[in-house]
């Protein structure tokens, strides 16, 4: 069978789910390798066996994270070329699809982005036009490049595990000389909610909120949910620019999205149309965003919200 | 140490975001009749302008061009980029280029570059964050590793000094400073600034600014290189999503939360 290469960037002492999700859809594909960045354990090792990985490249250099991207695609080059790949899985995230670009250039690959599901045949599903078309795109060069949106498949560890042999990349050393750098780094705060992008459950706050997003968190919290606005309400310096749902800045697909104070305009609901469930609440009846809600509530949600909030406590015990 | 700096700011013509947009064809190439200049490439070319305006202004010899590819319209987009402050604008077109993807892009854009760079070497070139019609972000990056520049992207502050330029860029969990050496490729997102509007002097000074047309034959591009020929992807098919129905509206009359969570609860969404 072809070597399917996964790309898989881990910053974290554990496998993301993302990664567990491109490994499953690597062996629907063909052979799983792993070109592998970043921090490795003994639980990376013992994931990436429990999956099929047949063997895992590590760059020959550490640095290539005090660099954006190049490096990295240039690292993935010589990967490709070492294991015969005909296809290469990336994450869907904003440097994953640079690198994915850079890749493509190198190998004369073409790259198909926001890749929800793929055929056996190498037939890449994925949403255009702000969800409005869904498409099977496919590269038609001998190597493809997707980058695979998370949530797309449920991860399934292999039928047999593996013992994955290890072999070590040689990075280009013209690969760093003219990069773009990282010369500082400052953490944010955390909320400690679910990540927007990963969250099962989502609760979103707009203009109707009138700068009081105290019911929308209340609400997210009592659901477990991460807490999301409309471009309105990041503009207004309501709440950060992170949170924001919408064509300039995050599309999630989660399994609940509540909409609170938001008219539902084109350029929200391109982040989140392809919610399987849309509950609205909105004063003004007229709201576009009762037109693709399941459950539309009329109404003030500084009435709504916290009568919600406290009934789930109520019911939750 | 003032010096003059020329950069290319990549504008884009893309159906209006906020009408219906189509797929045409047996390609599914986008239908392009009702179009604007992409709202996210005025945040590039108003951070251009503030960095040429931080380095002396107009009467420093700065050159802002803007370049547009695409078919009869994008001279549009560049016309409207004139009358907000580009200093000259560069149209390629050519039927050749239709149907192009990323990859076929960016070969088109580089060897454009490449021809713009021929008197005088280009210290930037900045882009959106993403068009707002193929939304894939790949030309950025593609351009770059064509032209073996450095890209930085994502840019949400942006200043130049000593033949260098250092950003902000902003993720979930952290801020980045990243430097890099010029010239290279900067794309900006919509927190970098607030884009001015086009005022009466700026569309009078933009009559007397020229747009360059160029073809494929000028910059030296085989087309077989370009459009569907020269693309390394392919749409197969395409489908409208099913509109979404509406669902059940209620008016809230003083139990509508309580109804909110039996709704959650019959889902088995809580």
């Amino acid at each position: 069978m072809a070597n399917v290469l996964v790309f898989i960037d881990n910053q974290s002492p554990t496998l993301k789910k993302s990664s567990l999700e491109l490994l499953t859809i690597a062996r629907t594909l063909g052979e799983p390798v792993a070109a592998f960045n970043g921090e490795f354990n003994d639980d990376v090792a013992a994931a990436l066996s429990s999956y099929g990985v047949t063997a895992v490249y590590r760059p020959g250099s550490a640095d290539l994270d005090d660099y954006l991207v190049a490096p990295k695609a240039a690292y993935l080059a010589e990967a490709v070329a070492a294991t015969g790949a005909g296809t290469v899985l990336i994450e869907n995230s904003s440097d994953g699809k640079e690198i994915a670009a850079r890749l493509g250039i190198k190998l004369g690959a073409g790259v198909v982005t926001d890749v929800v599901g793929v055929e056996a045949d190498g037939g890449a599903h994925k949403s255009v036009l702000a969800g409005s078309y869904k498409t099977v795109c496919r590269a038609t060069t001998p190597v493809s490049i997707l980058t695979v949106k998370a949530n797309s498949v449920t991860p399934e560890p292999a039928p047999t595990a593996t013992t994955p042999e290890s072999v070590t990349i040689e990075v280009p050393a013209a690969a760093t000389a003219n990069a773009a750098r990282i010369t500082g780094r400052s953490n944010k705060a955390t909320s400690g909610r679910p990540d927007l992008l990963d969250a099962r459950i989502v609760v979103a706050g707009g203009r109707g909120v009138d700068g009081d997003f105290g019911p929308v968190e209340e609400l997210a919290d009592a659901l477990g949910a991460a807490v999301g606005a409309s471009r309105a309400a990041t503009d207004a310096g309501w709440i950060s620019h992170d949170a924001q749902v919408g064509q300039t800045g995050k599309t999630v697909s989660p399994e609940l999205y509540i909409s609170a104070g938001i008219s539902g305009a084109v350029q929200q609901k391109a982040g989140m149309q392809t919610a399987k469930v849309i509950v609205a609440i909105n004063n003004d009846a007229e709201s576009p965003v009762f037109e693709i809600a399941d459950f539309g509530i009329v109404g003030d949600l500084f009435e709504v919200l916290p009568q919600a909030t406290a009934e789930i406590k109520k019911r939750k015990g | 140490m003032e010096e003059t700096l020329k950069i290319i700011v990549l504008v884009k013509h893309v159906p209006d975001a906020q009408l219906d947009r189509h797929l045409n064809g047996a390609d599914y190439t986008t239908d392009r009749a009702e179009s604007i200049l992409s709202e996210l490439d005025e945040y590039a070319l108003e951070a251009a302008l503030q960095l040429t305006e931080a380095q002396g202004g107009k009467g420093a010899g700065h050159q802002v061009i803007a370049l547009s590819m695409g078919p009869a319209g994008a001279a549009n987009a560049i016309k409207k980029s004139l009358q907000i402050g580009a200093t000259e604008g560069v149209h390629l077109k050519d039927d050749a280029l239709a149907g192009s993807d990323a990859a076929a892009t960016s070969l088109a854009l580089a060897a454009t570059v490449r021809y713009l760079s021929a008197g005088s070497p280009v210290d930037l070139i900045l882009t959106g964050m993403a068009s707002t019609d193929g939304e894939t972000s790949l030309v950025p990056a593609q351009l770059a590793e064509r032209l073996g520049l450095p890209q930085v992207t994502f840019a949400s502050e942006l200043e130049i000094s000593a033949g260098r330029i250092t950003a902000r860029r902003d993720s979930d969990t952290h801020y980045d400073t990243i430097e890099a050496p010029l010239p290279a490729v900067v794309s900006v997102t919509d927190q970098i600034n607030e884009p001015r509007f086009p005022n009466f002097k700026g569309i009078i000074a933009a009559k007397r600014k020229t747009i360059i047309t160029l073809s494929l034959a000028d910059i030296g591009v085989n087309p077989a290189e370009v459009g569907l020929s020269g693309s390394w992807t392919a749409v197969q098919n395409a489908e409208p999503r099913p509109p979404r129905t509406a669902g059940t509206i209620i008016t809230d009359e003083g139990d509508a939360g309580i109804q909110l969570v039996d709704f959650l609860a019959a889902q088995k969404l809580l």
